[in-house]
């Protein structure tokens, strides 16, 4: 076949993917426009699945028929409660939580081209912890104070409002100051460790509070290490939704330099692509949305990592255009799954969101990635 | 016969000049804070369109840099560089992106993209912010492709290309971005010599079908003495010539930049020669014998993986 025949036989006026897979391709190469359109109705219609489940599955059994009940506000007020105020918002945050920090991962992957590479390693979330490491060791004092305009001095202690508060604060200091150090680096590798760096010394100034304290303190900053989506409350949703939804808007605008990206900062700038002010966008629109789901949920590990990686393997391209819509189902199919997992059917425990995630998670995508024949699987450009 | 070399005019005068790359008194090199360490010094050339250019030299002698230089991707020290006579390196980038086509050193990896991916991405400079191609973009991607004959590598990924193959698509990309000016750094480095001369071919055969100005460094110096229409030599101690690689050849200044105390080029073989013939036959891995109608093929029939 002539290079002039396949050119001519693609349909005019398509996205341009919509030519059929070459069969002598062994399944290797880019899925045809349909296939990945397939794959994002599908993966659309799990999300929606998994969010049902996810309200209607909880430590406390309730039938289907009454979850359906609670939520139209008929039916037992104490089940109502349970639903509309603890699990919507659970799963709303949930899903929240996968969708932000995958596509916050998949930015910083491609930024760095570097499959290792999470949202984490800009230092959001050390400078989330030494936010709440001031507040808890503080207490109601003048640093909780101002750290949150004094909405955390409510309850004599350490209040939900409060850690939201000063984690926010943290982890806008911090991407401040990553900011203000990538003005002096051309190098985007240079970052990277920058980053690392920067948030090891805050993760060591953290431990240092938490020795000097008394333990029953430092507890409490363990909790919030754990991470959770309990505690965020429906009034929280606007806040948590709106930020994250604004940054994934971000996300999308970026699609474009992120492809030119995969080619390397010197190719992308000779295809036209202003490279600083792409790296500064990717850097604010991934800690906003890292830096905000650490401040409700806690630092979340693994979601960043991984997300970005099983989306590849959905959609078979590193085109952003396909990827990140991709990434955002997969993190909120992901976060829901975590959240249905965390709180067992019937048991009435509950599991910390950081060992779910890493304990049950991390196996599955091990065993995904190897089982998978495309060894490029694990590449991200 | 263009490219005779040493031009003059005012130093960023935008007239209506020759077609192609001029460069006026460049001097390019590396700035740290306030301090400049220049690596090439007022340089003036042409590379016309049409013609296939080459810029030689030794090891460290510059060429990276110059070329780096006009890609937009170093700032220039002093001097000016006009293509079809307007100012190159004032270009705002999207502008450059849309005249000047760039193939670097660079292997990149591509992630999960094919090859026709990384082609489209050369109408980067051509879409709109959502970067969704159009048909006339689709078409110009097909033409790129063919140019360089990687129909058969459209539909595979990057990743599993050889660096031929790569390197084909890369400058498919660039041709996608439909350039006047093709800048490639040494576009031949990682490649065997049957895909040299096959991606040199192609080189010159572009700049003629295309009426592009193409600019290759390389140091396969005896491959591109054959092919180009025009030389720049740098010598490495800063001094620079320009000429068809016969006037080159002939004036002695190629011996004057490569002679080491084992090898002297021959100006009328246009290949090196041990100087001194009681040792044999020149070792074959320093002088790769290509023959003229290996070139010529090469040239007539680009080779495609159909």
């Amino acid at each position: 076949m002539t290079g002039t025949l396949r050119g001519a036989a693609r349909g005019r006026g398509n996205d341009g993917r919509a030519n059929p897979p070459d069969p002598a391709d062994g399944g290797a190469g880019d899925r045809s426009g349909r296939t990945v359109a397939a794959v994002l109705l599908g993966l659309l219609a799990a999300v929606a699945v998994a969010f049902a489940l996810a309200v209607a599955l909880g430590s406390v059994t309730i039938p289907p028929a009454e979850t359906v009940r609670s939520l139209l506000g008929a039916g037992d007020p104490r089940l109502g409660v349970l639903v509309r105020d603890v699990r919507v918002p659970r799963a709303a945050a949930a899903a929240l939580v996968g969708a932000g920090l995958g596509a916050a991962g998949l930015l910083t992957q491609t930024l760095f081209r570097n499959p290792l590479a999470e949202p984490y390693v800009l230092g959001v979330s050390a400078g989330a912890g030494l936010g709440v490491a001031l507040y808890v060791t503080a207490g109601t004092g003048a640093v909780a104070a101002f750290a949150t305009g004094g909405l955390g001095a409510a309850q004599g202690g350490v209040s939900r409002l409060g850690s939201v508060g000063a984690a926010a604060l943290g982890a806008a200091i911090l991407l401040g100051l990553v900011l203000l150090l990538s003005r002096w680096t051309r190098s985007t590798v240079t970052l990277l460790v920058v980053g690392v760096m920067v948030g090891s010394v805050v993760t060591s100034v953290v431990s240092l509070l938490l020795v000097w304290t008394d333990p029953r303190t430092a507890q409490q900053y363990l909790v919030w290490g754990l991470g959770s989506v309990d505690g965020v409350a429906l009034a929280d949703l606007p806040v948590l939704g709106g930020i994250v939804v604004a940054g994934l808007l971000g996300v999308a605008l970026l699609a474009k330099p992120l492809d030119a990206l995969l080619l390397g900062d010197d190719y992308a700038a000779t295809m036209g692509v202003d490279v600083a002010r792409v790296r500064g966008g990717v850097l604010v629109v991934a800690a906003v949305l890292a830096g905000t789901v650490t401040a409700f949920c806690g630092p979340v590990g693994f979601l960043g990592i991984a997300v970005p990686h099983l989306a590849r393997l959905a959609v078979g391209t590193s085109r952003h255009r396909v990827l990140v819509p991709a990434t955002v189902l997969t993190g909120a199919l992901v976060g829901l799954g975590c959240a249905i997992v965390g709180h067992p059917p019937g048991t009435g425990t509950v599991l910390p969101l950081n060992v779910v995630t890493s304990l049950v998670g991390a196996p599955v995508v091990i065993v995904v990635l190897l089982r998978s024949r495309r060894l490029a699987a694990g590449s991200v450009g | 016969m263009s490219g005779l070399g040493r031009m003059s005019g005012g130093p960023g005068a935008r007239r209506p000049g020759p077609g192609g790359l001029v460069l006026d008194g460049l001097t390019v090199g590396h700035r740290r804070g306030r301090r400049t360490r220049p690596v090439l010094e007022g340089l003036c050339a042409h590379a016309a369109r049409g013609e296939l250019t080459v810029l030689i030299g030794p090891n460290g002698s510059g060429k990276s840099t110059l070329l780096r230089t006009l890609a937009g991707l170093l700032p220039p020290l002093r001097g000016a560089a006009l293509l079809d006579g307007d100012d190159l390196l004032g270009l705002a980038a999207p502008e450059r992106a849309r005249r000047v086509g760039v193939v670097l050193t660079d292997r990149p990896d591509g992630g999960l993209l094919t090859g026709r991916d990384v082609v489209a991405l050369g109408r980067y400079p051509h879409t709109g912010a959502t970067g969704a191609l159009r048909p006339q973009d689709h078409a110009c991607v097909d033409e790129a492709i063919d140019a360089v004959g990687a129909g058969g590598l459209a539909e595979r990924r990057l990743q599993e290309l050889s660096d031929g193959e790569r390197q084909r698509l890369l400058v498919a990309r660039a041709l996608a971005q439909r350039p006047s000016l093709l800048l490639l750094d040494e576009p031949s480095a990682f490649l065997d010599v049957s895909a040299r001369v096959a991606l040199l071919g192609v080189l010159r055969r572009l700049s003629r079908e295309q009426d592009l100005c193409v600019l290759i460094s390389t140091h396969d110096l005896e491959l591109a003495l054959r092919l180009a229409d025009t030389a720049w030599l740098l010598d490495g101690d800063g001094a620079f010539d320009t000429g068809s690689p016969a006037e080159l050849a002939g004036s002695g200044a190629i011996g004057r930049a490569f002679d080491t105390e084992e090898l002297a080029f021959d100006p009328d073989a246009g290949v090196f020669r041990l100087r001194d013939a009681g040792d044999g036959a020149a070792p074959p891995d320093r002088v790769p014998e290509i023959t003229r109608s290996a070139v010529v093929d090469a040239d007539a029939a680009p080779p495609g993986h159909r």
